[in-house]
């Protein structure tokens, strides 16, 4: 992926709030005596050790989460005093929000597309086919009858986001952000699909 | 920043000074209450003198002040009108949700200023609040007596699916009761960490949690001392009352005749349900007996065969099913990747709900330990946890979604249920009106689309705002949810730079002032406890500030000359000095002067550090990562 602006000030350490020291940026504790930080502004990519890229394996940004939180959250911190509490919490709330949108590929794509934004347009034209056949995909749906026969939309609709996955690794790898935006599109309406498939299954069952 | 920071004075946990600090795990339960304590991550109910480690959660009150538990239960049938049970079932709760039997509810209610319920027991006008702190003292002075030592600080239970007001009311009642709530644990969450750490257990779990009012049904995931919750579902006001209530219902049917029209009274509906439960607890090991209802002072014995309580009970334990199916659902996940499925509370012994849920999932559910204890030896867990540390780790979600009302009494969900708390989220929105300068803001939780099938939880107007035409202004509405699962609810209008900032607590919760009012009432915790209070919070934070000068000493003491050195010495003596003492006022001056000489010092280690930034560094080294603030979030409310 192409990055965007200016050279990094991200190496500039700030002054821990306990010991007035420096801590380098996005630390989460001071070295020297070990306060938690806040939070800072870090991307969710950065925030979990990783670099900008669709192409992430889902346990490694799980294991990476487990770990920050042992150390973060709340629950490590509950006879802390208020301002190290209330920091703690700050941090639990970014790692939570990092993990939310890394380990779903449908909100991964969509923030590396916000990241990546260079102007304001980020409204993609409507595309007649893909509508066509996300209006064709919510008809095999609705006329779905018996558990087996959702079923079947479900695990079509399953294998279509899978592909569609595989299909915007290739988009972000190649640099290709227009494609991606509409990959990103059709990757939403079977999702979307999918969820109500699973509502419709317990109906039926 | 400033958002996320919130803290009251009054609130830094007290240290025990010469002892370690022990915290023991409550489950406030609507029929028992139950107190443990962990050791070495092996809890232990604290029992009475008896052995019992269940304490019914009924309080009466009598001429000599209240009573609570087994001699509690006593007094129903001789002065049924001043013991009130149940009471978890109103806790954050307004009059409309209280379930009446034949028309008749078994308290008196008030119905009074700010939607919470008050009931007339005697000649008292009680809060939820005051009588589950009741029961709280009691379980607090068991756990005393069965250590020998003083406890001031818990970790308390609520149902997963209680909403922000009852967790708040929860919390309300322990700091009434003498108690610091260190943290409020889902049960199901608790029962997990229970079963998990005992049974070294990994992989997908259901906890399905019926008691005596709640239902809740969790899944979780187990990895490596990690216990996360997947998804979480229930119903706060479902459970084995309502089969007492349907069992009492059906013999008051049997006698319909006799009775009249005329409605029973509060004393002979709760006599009523008394022996409904002992019928269906009966029922638990025989297939049929004979229970008594006495009304009007005639007493008749009524028949009751377990095919017929499983029929009255039948609607109730399809509702789980129900619910149960739609949490496997929300926790994406068929039902054949659930390991097993661990039955909690007492109500899961009715031999019906355990077919229902093992037809359901597919297994035999495990109860292995007891459904009455397993949610306080949780707790008891995590109250080791929080105090003496520990390597699990508990990540919960929130179980019901939050939004503001938005035009036509619809609502704008703003944080979507089943999300890992702590949560920070925000949502902007406009005025409608040109010139319009104030916005009313009313903060609901629930599913469902209109604002009157949610909870109201709270109500502010966010005045002030600047004249400008309709859809000029941008008011952002921040929604911040603790690891409690509390929400704190903020507001402002950006565009003009002028920020008007609101914080809300749920309208069914107590106002502070009555919180003073009854805190002040309560004799053992007047003012004297919070000049303590405060005493040690000055003291904690003045040897942070000690540690934190000697681990910057540690890293960089070669930065000063001796003059300097020796006045940071002094100045350090005199904290130290001070947090010997008892001064409050002494303490806060001597912080100030050991920062204020110390500062020359931290400058210079910000400068030299950061010179060292600039000069060492290539740009090779920020290939590998680009992350850091190469384009900063806009919306990153964590700003």
């Amino acid at each position: 992926m192409r990055l965007r602006g200016v050279l990094p000030r991200l190496t500039e350490p700030h002054a821990c709030w306990s010991c007035r020291g420096p801590v380098p940026a996005a630390e989460p504790f001071c070295p020297a005596c070990k306060a938690v930080q806040p939070p800072g502004q870090a991307d969710h990519f950065a925030r979990l050790g990783f670099s900008r890229t669709f192409d992430l394996d889902p346990k490694l940004v799980e294991r990476r989460y487990f770990e920050l939180q042992r150390k973060l959250h709340p629950d490590r911190f509950a006879t802390k005093s208020p301002k190290e509490r209330a920091l703690s919490q700050a941090q639990a709330t970014s790692l939570n929000e990092a993990y939310e949108t890394l380990m779903d590929p449908l909100k991964r794509a969509a923030y590396l597309l916000k990241l990546s934004e260079t102007g304001g347009e980020g409204k993609t034209v409507a595309d007649p086919a893909l509508l066509m056949e996300a209006m064709e995909m919510r008809e095999a749906l609705a006329e779905a009858r018996t558990p087996a026969e959702v079923d079947s939309v479900v695990a079509g609709a399953r294998r279509d986001a899978e592909a569609t996955q595989a299909q915007l690794s290739r988009d972000f790898a190649g640099d290709n952000l227009e494609a991606a935006k509409k990959t990103t599109l059709r990757l939403t309406y079977l999702d979307k699909l999918i969820e109500d498939a699973r509502a419709r299954r317990l109906n039926v069952a | 920043m400033t958002l996320l920071q919130l803290h009251e004075p009054g609130e830094t946990p007290l240290p025990h000074e010469g002892e370690q600090t022990i915290a023991v795990g409550i489950d406030l339960g609507t029929t028992n209450s139950v107190v443990a304590l962990a050791t070495h991550s092996k809890p232990e109910v604290l029992r009475d003198a008896d052995g019992n480690g269940l304490i019914p959660s009924v309080v009466a009150y009598g001429e000599h002040g209240p009573v609570v538990g087994t001699a509690a239960q006593a007094r129903i049938v001789d002065a049924p009108e001043t013991v009130v049970s149940s009471v978890k079932r109103l806790m954050g709760r307004g009059t409309a949700d209280v379930k009446a039997l034949a028309g008749t509810l078994p308290y008196t209610l008030d119905a009074a200023e700010g939607g919470m319920v008050r009931l007339l027991v005697g000649d008292r006008r009680l809060t939820p609040v005051e009588i589950s702190a009741e029961i709280l003292r009691a379980v607090k002075a068991q756990a005393e007596q069965h250590l020998g030592r003083e406890v001031t600080k818990a970790v308390v239970t609520v149902p997963a699916y209680f909403d922000d007001a009852a967790r708040l009311a929860t919390k309300d009642a322990a700091r009434l009761a003498g108690l610091e709530a260190l943290r409020l644990v889902n049960e199901p969450t608790a029962a997990a960490l229970a079963y998990g750490l005992d049974k070294a257990a990994e992989g997908v779990y259901a906890v399905y949690d019926l008691g005596g009012g709640t239902f809740d049904i969790s899944i979780l995931r187990l990895e490596k001392g990690v216990f996360q919750v997947l998804a979480t579902g229930g119903d706060a006001a479902l459970g084995g009352d309502d089969f007492d209530h349907a069992v009492a219902e059906h013999w008051l049917a049997d006698r319909k005749a006799e009775l009249g029209s005329e409605p029973i009274t509060a004393s002979e509906a709760k006599q009523t349900l008394k022996s409904a439960r002992a019928a269906k607890e009966a029922l638990t090991a025989r297939e049929a007996g004979d229970f008594p209802v006495m009304l009007r002072g005639k007493t008749t014995l009524h028949r009751l065969t377990r095919g017929e309580l499983d029929r009255l009970i039948r609607p109730w334990v399809e509702k789980t099913i129900a619910i149960c199916r739609q949490v496997v659902s929300d926790a994406r996940l068929d039902l054949a990747e659930i390991q097993g499925v661990v039955l909690v509370g007492g109500s899961t012994r009715v031999p019906q709900v355990r077919r229902a849920v093992e037809n359901f999932f597919g297994k035999a559910p495990l109860s292995d330990i007891d459904p009455d204890e397993v949610v306080a030896l949780g707790a008891a867990l995590q109250a080791e946890a929080l105090t003496v540390g520990s390597d699990t780790l508990l990540l919960d979600v929130l179980p019901l979604s939050l939004g503001i009302e938005t035009m036509g009494g619809l609502v704008e969900k703003i944080v979507d249920r089943n999300t890992p708390i702590p949560v920070a989220k925000a949502q902007e929105f406009t005025t409608y009106q040109d010139g319009q300068a104030a916005m009313l803001i009313h903060v609901v939780q629930g599913e469902r689309e209109t604002v009157a099938d949610c909870r109201s939880l709270a109500r502010f107007v966010l005045a002030g705002i600047p004249p400008m035409t309709a859809g000029a202004a941008r008011i952002r509405v921040t929604f911040q949810v603790d690891a409690d699962g509390l929400l704190t609810v903020s507001a402002s209008e950006k565009t003009t730079g002028v920020e008007q900032r609101v914080e809300v607590k749920p309208s069914y919760g107590l106002s502070e002032d009555e919180m003073a009012r009854m805190l002040e009432e309560s004799l053992e915790h007047g003012r004297e406890d919070m000049e303590r209070r405060l005493l040690i919070e000055s003291r904690v934070e003045g040897q942070r500030v000690l540690l934190a000068l000697k681990a910057a000493l540690e890293a960089d003491a070669s930065m000063l000359d001796a003059d300097e050195a020796d006045r940071i010495e002094k100045a350090r003596q005199g904290l130290a000095q001070a947090i010997e003492g008892d001064d409050r006022d002494r303490i806060k001056a001597a912080v100030e002067a050991l920062e204020e000489v110390a500062r020359p010092f931290a400058e210079r280690r910000m400068d030299r550090a950061i010179r060292a930034g600039l000069a060492g560094h290539s740009i090779d080294e920020f290939k590998g990562d680009p992350g850091g603030c190469l384009a900063p979030d806009p919306e990153d409310q964590k700003s």
